[in-house]
């Protein structure tokens, strides 16, 4: 885990918000260091775009402290109103304004400075984000990333102290997305920006970030790096969320889940006897041409493209395990051996 | 930090706006709470002495008139909304912007127009009776236009648009799939209309048909010149001939009770229309090519209506107005009258406008049930008839002006008089209570449009709220504004009832004029103001009929 900065350019303390009946935010607390990109995961509704929208000041919170650099700019003593903040922000829209060119829209950011300085800006800025051909041109001449690009441009010539990205990748076509967010990245890598950063697509989540901020209800479940989040979750949740694992139901006995399928060594702050579940991941489960201590049957198969994703049922398991794996089956096989390897499996109290 | 020391207003920007439109919602109340509360003063003697007197008249003669105007507004305006929807003919595109020129006869107006137009010595009638042989009036006459009969049919050819925009609209965006859908049921091309078209927009209808009757419901000119006397002629002689305010109070109590009514039912025909066009997203309706006979015949069926509502009178107004000036030029009084009448419109206009600006801004900045609650309040006026409305400002002004006379003369033993009566205010006010619906849900809508992101984007680029506005808001609701502007202008030139009763002494309008004249069965100059109010008022038709075409195949 990377250890948050001793001066955090953005600190939440204890932040909370509802709104009537629901509540969007429950006692955040989170300190993100000069330089780091953060990426905020988590299911619609969670509340990681509110949480962005706090940090950028276009709405209050209820409780806790907002900290830019050190300054408290939300909390009970103050409220910076968001223009002087010192914030960028890339919105999932962009929200480019259409009545004006892509330079107009980036000139809007720099309004009451001198002159020379923000010609100079704009071509720099416009240089660095590759876009000086689209300067003349209004949005909605632009093709989807060429307006991500504008809008990138649009947030980080003022030079933010921040910059906030709202799901800034989700209104792209796949195959462009995928090159848009890796040159977005390595830029924003290069620059020195702080970037928090929301999304609610696991892989971009765990590709994307230095650190990875899990949301769940308004509260975070888990923060650590991408590697953190996949191998080793805090808890079903956040396993779940970055994997669909098999789910098998067993026993913890000394040290071991005892379940239908065998003994596997874990840790668990159980007593004896308490029921546990084992999670599998599908891709840790291989097929054995030699006889096997665990057999099934297959029950269905897709073929995937790169991998085929079986389901085998297996005698004493109530649903099949999924499998994934790279290895071809012959057409009609029926009966398979497993091999199932210990370092894939986590477990955790039964729920 | 400087930003910190800046920051202790945490929410006064939003807090003023939302101040400013509680303030206008609360003028524009004012006038029906002074109303119910008068109605309510009002001796319980003058309630019976009303109820055994000049209600069950006014009431009955209201309710035979709007059940009439609707029945001919819905009947006219599905038929050719339908005709100019379901088939392609010569002419087709021309009547469907054309069916809209009714729009820009104020009712007095066609009214005063067709008074002289069938007058028994007139054009139409002289020639019927030499087609038929007859020498004079006394032999033969068509029967007389002054009656209940005239009125409703009046009405209803130049009320019938107000059903031909929702209805076409909804026979655009709403029926392809589902009439292709009966078709492949078994249902044929002839009982298309019946079984399934008419269900389908009877939603519209019923919002078409509340519009028209609350329009019906405001008109004092054409109800007068043809004698049938309705409540808001009532409240008028009340007020006018026997300066019985709290009498005329009860009167537009009972007017207003009918309004709720149609409110409430156009809303629950808003509310079905909504349910209805979300169900699923379709296609242009393909309409059907005819014989050219019976294309003929359909471009006939689909001009009558624009004949008796617009052409007739439009150039019976264009033939009498250019004999008066050939005879006698442009009097200086009618120059007098077009700066007293543009120049009320437009300072009107200017206040509407505003005050919609900050109601609906208000809104935006502020969203929440007291914002939301000023806009519902301060649309108020747009059901209620300018009689209503103006009542209602007399009594409020009426108090107030006592009030300043009465500081005065305390104070400095001057007497004011009615200040704030007697001059344009009261009129500049009613026009604005009447119109603000229209400028404040016009803007409310072009807000709507900005995604609320811009105002996040523009904040965070360092923009103030008052900033964002500026750069923001107000180019891109340009469009929004000048359309609303337009509108509330045009109606402020036509507007009668209000104007009548609440114009400062001695300034006429060409609307008071036009109505002037008229009731004293002199022609004069009228023809002329009253041109000139349908050729303001084909501009919006201009603007309907461009924002028609967006949606039109």
């Amino acid at each position: 885990m990377i250890p948050a900065a001793k001066n955090p350019a953005l600190e939440l303390r204890h932040v909370s918000r509802r709104f009537g009946a629901t509540v969007a935010l429950d006692d955040v607390s989170l300190a993100i260091g000069s330089g780091e990109i953060i990426c905020l995961v988590g299911r619609s509704g969670c509340g990681k775009s509110t949480l962005l929208r706090m940090i950028a000041g276009v709405d209050t919170i209820d409780a806790g402290l907002i900290l830019l650099s050190g300054d408290e700019v939300s909390g009970p003593s103050a409220f910076v109103e968001p223009e002087d903040r010192k914030i960028g922000f890339v919105f999932q829209d962009y929200a480019l304004f259409p009545h004006l060119t892509v330079e107009q829209n980036i000139l809007f950011g720099l309004k009451g400075r001198p002159k020379e300085t923000v010609a100079d800006r704009v071509a720099e800025i416009l240089d660095h984000i590759g876009i000086e051909h689209l300067r003349t041109r209004y949005p909605h001449m632009l093709s989807g990333g060429e307006q991500q690009r504008a809008a990138l441009a649009r947030a980080l010539a003022p030079r933010p102290h921040i910059l906030l990205m709202d799901e800034p990748f989700s209104n792209l076509d796949r195959g462009l997305r995928d090159r848009v967010r890796d040159e977005t990245l390595s830029l924003l890598k290069n620059l020195g920006t702080t970037v928090v950063m929301v999304t609610h697509d696991p892989e971009e989540a765990l590709s994307a970030g230095d650190r990875v901020v899990l949301m769940r209800a308004g509260r975070i479940v888990q923060t650590g790096s991408g590697y953190d989040l996949h191998d080793r979750p805090v808890n079903p949740y956040a396993a779940e969320f970055f994997c669909a694992f098999n789910k098998v139901p067993g026993v913890y006995r000394q040290g071991y889940v005892e379940t239908a399928i065998g003994r596997f060594a874990h840790r668990l702050d159980l007593n004896e006897d308490s029921p546990a579940t084992l999670y599998i991941r599908p891709q840790g489960i291989s097929l054995s041409r030699e006889p096997a201590d665990l057999c099934g049957r297959v029950h269905s198969r897709v073929f995937l493209g790169d991998v085929e994703q079986l389901a085998v049922k297996v005698e004493g398991l109530e649903q099949p395990l999924l499998v994934r794996t790279m290895q071809r089956l012959a057409a009609g096989t029926d009966t398979v051996g497993l091999v199932i390897s210990p370092e894939s499996c986590l477990a955790f109290a039964a729920e | 930090m400087t930003s910190a020391a800046r920051s202790r207003h945490r929410r006064s920007t939003g807090s003023r706006w939302l101040v400013c439109a509680g303030t206008i919602a609360g003028f524009v109340l004012l006038p029906f709470l002074a109303l119910l509360l008068q109605a309510v003063q009002g001796s319980a003697g003058l309630w019976s002495h009303l109820i055994s007197t000049v209600l069950p008249v006014a009431l009955r003669d209201t309710v035979i008139l709007l059940s009439g105007v609707g029945l001919i507004a819905a009947v006219v305006g599905t038929t050719t909304a339908w005709l100019v929807t379901a088939y392609t003919f010569p002419g087709r595109r021309a009547l469907e912007w054309a069916l809209l020129l009714p729009l820009a006869v104020p009712t007095y107006i066609i009214a005063y127009a067709y008074l002289d137009i069938l007058h028994p010595i007139g054009p139409v009638q002289g020639a019927v009776r030499w087609l038929l042989g007859y020498s004079s009036p006394r032999e033969f006459r068509l029967p007389d236009l002054r009656s209940m009969t005239g009125c409703i049919l009046l009405l209803g050819f130049v009320l019938y648009p107000y059903v031909y925009i929702p209805v076409r609209a909804m026979f655009l965006t709403q029926s392809a799939n589902l009439i292709e859908a009966a078709r492949t049921l078994g249902i044929p091309r002839r009982a298309i209309f019946w079984r399934v078209a008419l269900p389908l927009a009877r939603p519209a209808v019923a919002v078409g048909v509340s519009l028209a009757l609350m329009e019906a419901l405001n008109d004092i000119g054409a109800s007068e010149f043809l004698g049938v006397r309705t409540l808001t002629v009532s409240i008028y002689t009340t007020w006018v001939t026997r300066s019985d305010l709290p009498g005329a109070a009860q009167i537009a109590l009972a007017l207003l009770a009918i309004v709720v009514v149609l409110v409430a039912s156009e809303r629950w025909a808003r509310g079905k229309q909504r349910y209805s066009s979300s169900a699923q997203r379709n296609r242009a309706f393909e309409p059907r090519r005819v014989s050219p006979a019976k294309g003929l015949l359909l471009f006939a069926t689909g001009l009558l209506p624009i004949l008796v509502g617009f052409a007739a009178p439009a150039a019976y107004l264009v033939v009498e107005a250019w004999k008066r000036v050939e005879f006698a030029g442009l009097s200086p009084r009618f120059l007098i009258e077009a700066v007293n009448t543009i120049g009320l419109a437009s300072f009107a206009t200017v206040m509407t406008i505003l005050s919609g600006l900050l109601v609906a801004y208000a809104g935006r900045l502020r969203p929440g049930a007291a914002s939301a609650w000023f806009l519902r309040l301060s649309t108020l006026g747009y059901a209620a008839p300018g009689t209503v409305v103006a009542i209602g400002i007399l009594i409020v002004l009426g108090t107030f002006d006592r009030l300043i006379d009465r500081t005065a003369t305390s104070w400095f033993g001057i007497s004011t008089g009615l200040v704030v009566m007697g001059s344009s205010a009261a009129l500049l006010y009613a026009y604005t209570v009447r119109f603000l619906a229209i400028s404040a849900g016009g803007i409310e809508a072009g807000l709507s449009r900005i995604p609320l992101s811009f105002d996040h984007a523009a904040r965070t680029l360092g923009q103030s709220k008052t900033g964002t506005f500026r750069y923001i808001h107000l180019p891109l609701s340009k469009a929004a504004i000048t359309a609303a502007g337009l509108l509330v202008f045009v109606d402020c030139v036509k507007e009668l009832p209000a104007t009548l009763l609440l114009r400062p002494l001695n300034v006429e309008t060409f609307a008071t004029h036009l109505y002037g004249e008229a009731a004293r069965g002199t022609y004069e100059e009228a023809s002329i103001a009253a041109l000139a109010i349908v050729a303001i008022g084909i501009l919006p038709v201009i603007l309907l009929a461009r924002l028609g075409r967006v949606s039109s195949p």
